[in-house]
């Protein structure tokens, strides 16, 4: 049995990039010094920063055991959700940093404006699209169903978005989450626009502008292969699509 | 002052999880639709459930609606609206084509079609044998469904408006009769205040689990809508009535899915019994979770606990063996070896019961019409998933019925709300409509006094776990009671840090608060009223179930600062109560 029971706390110092619109120029670092346990996660801190220390620190959350994606940051330097990452799996000796995911808007503290990023998701056509009407259900093998088994997922955190540095330096270009959407339909036996993506996904601002350099795979608090997705793309764009 | 904007819509929904969305899809194609959402509606708790969505497509084997519709009255203990049930397990089928047809991808049989599984309290033929009928993705199956609805959203171009805050609802008096007009929102990245004068009004807002400590509730599920149609004046109904789902992981609360059950997992105590065999010898394991949570907490409370201190079950998944665990069960799988540093494949999980479902809300017909009291619609206000109640949970709620709920109602009320809309005039503004409001926001984001939000939340959760959980009393109910009106008393004296316009979630979790009071104390007065136990309702001092003065629906009234009980018959069809065995 893991850590259940273990009562033990310790000092874990938190080191939060903080801006507020409304008083400061420009963002700067607070320390936060929380009582924590190993079992705790960097979400619990900052709910203990809040709750007792200062309550205009300001994060997005909600289900907090990693399914909605309201709470990427970048943690030591790596995206993450603050409600999957567990003290013990911290160097607790040093600070803890946390600051907003970057490439999208500061608005405040750890809260992004998150609308360039559902912008580039609108634009690959995430929706089924297809001819057939059938009576029941579509047909579909366990097979066919598992080729985009690991794109369906996502959920939007914008962790691997914005861990991509061709994203920092270029805000145009659609980025690892819209290309996963994309894969996730492209690939399904049951859609027939397939065609319309990649030509979307083939522009300049598009799977081409992938650099490999797999940060989005290590951001995926889902464990999807981001990396592999959109290598899937750029395969599917020369030679077509083999579903 | 905060600056105040004015829009205009045929149809106004107010939350964007599965209810919402399913709504809005019917809504937006033929009427000016607006969704608003104090979260991107991918962040809707839609997303958390796990296990599958029931309907009687018989793809694997034989099954029935007709077998539905009684596996859901007696699983809610025959408190269970029978009319809305029946609805409920006809219209599951399409529901379920319709989300296929959507893109949901659905876990497959051999033959290509949507597979199923068992689940608790679905069976063959009125009781006879466990049945599978819970269609299901892996166990993400929420997951999928709010993304497909957020989807078919895109797709179809329907407007949201994303982080704001409905904080009221306007009434307007139209030739004599209450008739709903719009909201008021609160835009949370600016701090302006949002007036929406509607035609229909469909509350789509979810559950109210964080008023207790251990649950598998987001924090964001602090029932903002079913509080706001309370200080309306407008009645609750069976609000006494909340289900523990059996599973949750052991001191954390995480929601471990019923279809692990439902794919062979077995829960023992700790002398390694599977001790459900005892209290429900035809489908053990797969009974319904009132019958589930209460025997686990008993097997704690008599000394046969697991774990150093006694005081969990083990959910044991490990003859299930390392491939159903991977591709059916791979997000509970992956939260064990996370949070607790267990695998699954090796090791039984540590669970306890944690707070997961509101069966009791906005009392509606079964077209989703809001009513304010037992019969009288209000014109224009509808109100579809948790939010609701219909009734077709009753008092214990059946796995997989509230992903479909959401469907088939959500679906009716967007219906139901647009056909209105396009025949209805829209109602004028009631006089100072965003007054409520202004000064609720300017009171609370100047708010200096000496108690702490955190603290009173947290004596709220703490109080509501330890006397108003899986077990209650008239003493544990009295004294939840008498700590919840101290609390309600400190709250008029909180203070809060941020005085700021943007992002202020420090006045956003002061004003959540104060709905989580609102409805603790209406959840205690409607137990403490209600002396017998039935489904989610367990009474130590009255432990039998009374027919003769309790087979009624309680409905709760706001007379002042007071809380009244009336009645509501419960809407008897096909089968008359029984004793209800598994």
């Amino acid at each position: 049995m893991g850590e259940l029971g273990a009562v033990q706390s310790f000092t874990v110092t938190f080191n939060v990039r903080r801006f507020n619109p409304e008083t400061d120029e420009e963002p700067y670092w607070q320390d936060f010094d929380v009582q924590m346990y190993s079992t705790d996660r960097v979400l619990d801190g900052l709910h203990k920063i809040k709750w007792d220390q200062d309550g205009t620190l300001s994060f997005r959350r909600s289900c907090a055991h990693g399914i909605c994606g309201s709470d990427a940051m970048r943690i030591n330097g790596r995206n993450r959700l603050a409600c999957k990452t567990l003290i013990k799996d911290l160097d607790i000796t040093k600070p803890v940093y946390v600051e907003a995911i970057k490439g999208l808007p500061l608005e405040k503290d750890l809260i992004v404006d998150m609308e360039p990023f559902f912008a580039a998701y609108r634009e690959v056509q995430p929706f089924l699209q297809t001819s057939a009407k059938p009576d029941k259900e579509h047909l579909q093998s366990i097979e066919q169903r598992a080729r985009f088994d690991d794109t369906t997922k996502c959920i939007l955190c914008a962790a691997c978005t914005t861990s991509c540095p061709v994203f920092w330096t270029d805000g145009q270009y659609f980025g690892p989450a819209a290309i996963v959407s994309a894969h996730r339909f492209i690939f399904d036996s049951r859609d027939e626009e397939a065609q319309v993506r990649l030509d979307i996904l083939n522009s300049k601002e598009g799977v081409w502008r992938c650099r490999t350099t797999f940060n989005c795979s290590e951001a995926c608090p889902r464990g999807i292969e981001v990396t592999k997705a959109i290598a899937e793309v750029k395969q599917a764009a020369i030679r077509g699509v083999r579903k | 002052m905060p600056t105040v904007h004015h829009h205009e819509y045929d149809v106004v929904i107010v939350g964007a999880g599965g209810a919402g969305m399913r709504a809005a899809i019917e809504s937006a194609p033929h009427t000016k639709t607006a969704v608003i959402s104090k979260l991107y509606p991918t962040r809707s708790h839609t997303g958390a459930a796990q296990g599958g969505m029931a309907a009687a497509l018989a793809n694997v084997e034989e099954d029935s609606w007709e077998w539905h519709t009684f596996d859901t009255v007696k699983g809610g203990d025959y408190l269970v609206d029978q009319d809305a049930a029946e609805i409920l397990a006809r219209e599951a089928i399409d529901a379920i084509i319709d989300l296929e047809n959507m893109g949901l991808p659905f876990n497959r049989t051999p033959d290509g079609k949507i597979d199923q599984r068992r689940f608790g309290g679905h069976t063959r033929d009125h009781g006879k044998a466990p049945v599978r009928r819970a269609c299901y993705a892996a166990d993400r199956t929420g997951h999928m469904i709010l993304q497909t609805l957020f989807q078919n959203c895109v797709k179809l171009g329907v407007e949201f408006y994303n982080e704001f805050y409905v904080l009221d609802l306007l009434l307007t008096e139209v030739n004599g009769k209450t008739t709903a007009s719009g909201v008021v929102s609160y835009e949370l990245s600016t701090g302006d205040i949002h007036v929406f004068n509607a035609t229909s009004v469909v509350f789509a807002t979810g559950g109210f689990g964080k008023m207790f400590k251990t649950t598998s509730n987001a924090h964001t599920l602090t029932g903002d809508g079913v509080g706001i149609i309370w200080r309306k004046g407008i009645p609750l109904e069976d609000m006494e009535f909340f289900q523990f789902h059996p599973t949750g992981l052991a001191g954390l609360g995480i929601l471990l899915t019923e279809g692990a059950r439902g794919e062979g997992a077995i829960l023992r105590n700790v002398n390694g019994e599977r001790f459900m065999e005892r209290y429900a010898p035809t489908i053990k394991d797969l009974a319904p979770r009132d019958i589930i949570s209460r025997h686990m907490v008993q097997e704690v409370a008599e000394g046969r606990g697991a774990g150093p201190n006694k005081d969990y079950v083990l959910l044991d998944c490990t003859h299930l063996g390392a491939e159903v665990l991977e591709t059916k069960l791979p997000d509970i799988t992956e939260f064990a070896r996370t949070y607790l540093g267990i695998d699954p494949v090796t090791e039984p999980l540590p669970g306890m019961p944690t707070a997961h479902y509101a069966m009791g809300g906005i009392p509606t017909n079964v077209d989703a019409q809001v009513l304010k009291d037992n019969t009288t619609v209000i014109p224009g206000l509808y109100a579809a998933g948790e939010c609701a109640c219909v009734s077709v949970h009753g008092s214990n709620r059946l796995g997989t019925n509230s992903l479909l709920d959401i469907n088939v109602f959500g679906k009716r009320a967007g219906r139901n709300a647009a056909a209105y809309a396009n025949k209805a005039k829209r109602p004028p503004l009631p006089a100072g409509a965003e007054k409520f409001v202004t000064d609720l926001i300017e009171s609370m984001r100047t708010a200096k006094g000496k108690e702490s939000v955190a603290e009173i939340r947290k004596e709220l959760q703490v109080e509501m776990d330890r006397n108003a959980q899986v077990f209650r009393t008239e003493e544990s109910l009295g004294h939840a009671l008498t700590v919840i009106e101290g609390l309600r008393k400190r709250y008029k004296n909180v203070g809060i840090h941020d005085r700021g316009q943007r992002f202020n979630t420090d006045l956003l979790e002061a004003i959540e608060l104060g709905f989580l009071l609102d409805l603790a104390e209406v959840v205690v007065v409607s137990a403490r009223n209600r002396k017998e136990s039935r489904g989610g309702h367990m009474r130590d001092d009255f432990p039998t179930r009374d027919d003769k003065k309790y087979m009624k629906h309680t409905m709760a009234y706001k007379k002042g600062q007071k809380i009244s009980i009336d009645w509501k018959p419960v809407v008897i069809t096909n089968y008359p109560p029984m004793e209800r065995k598994y």
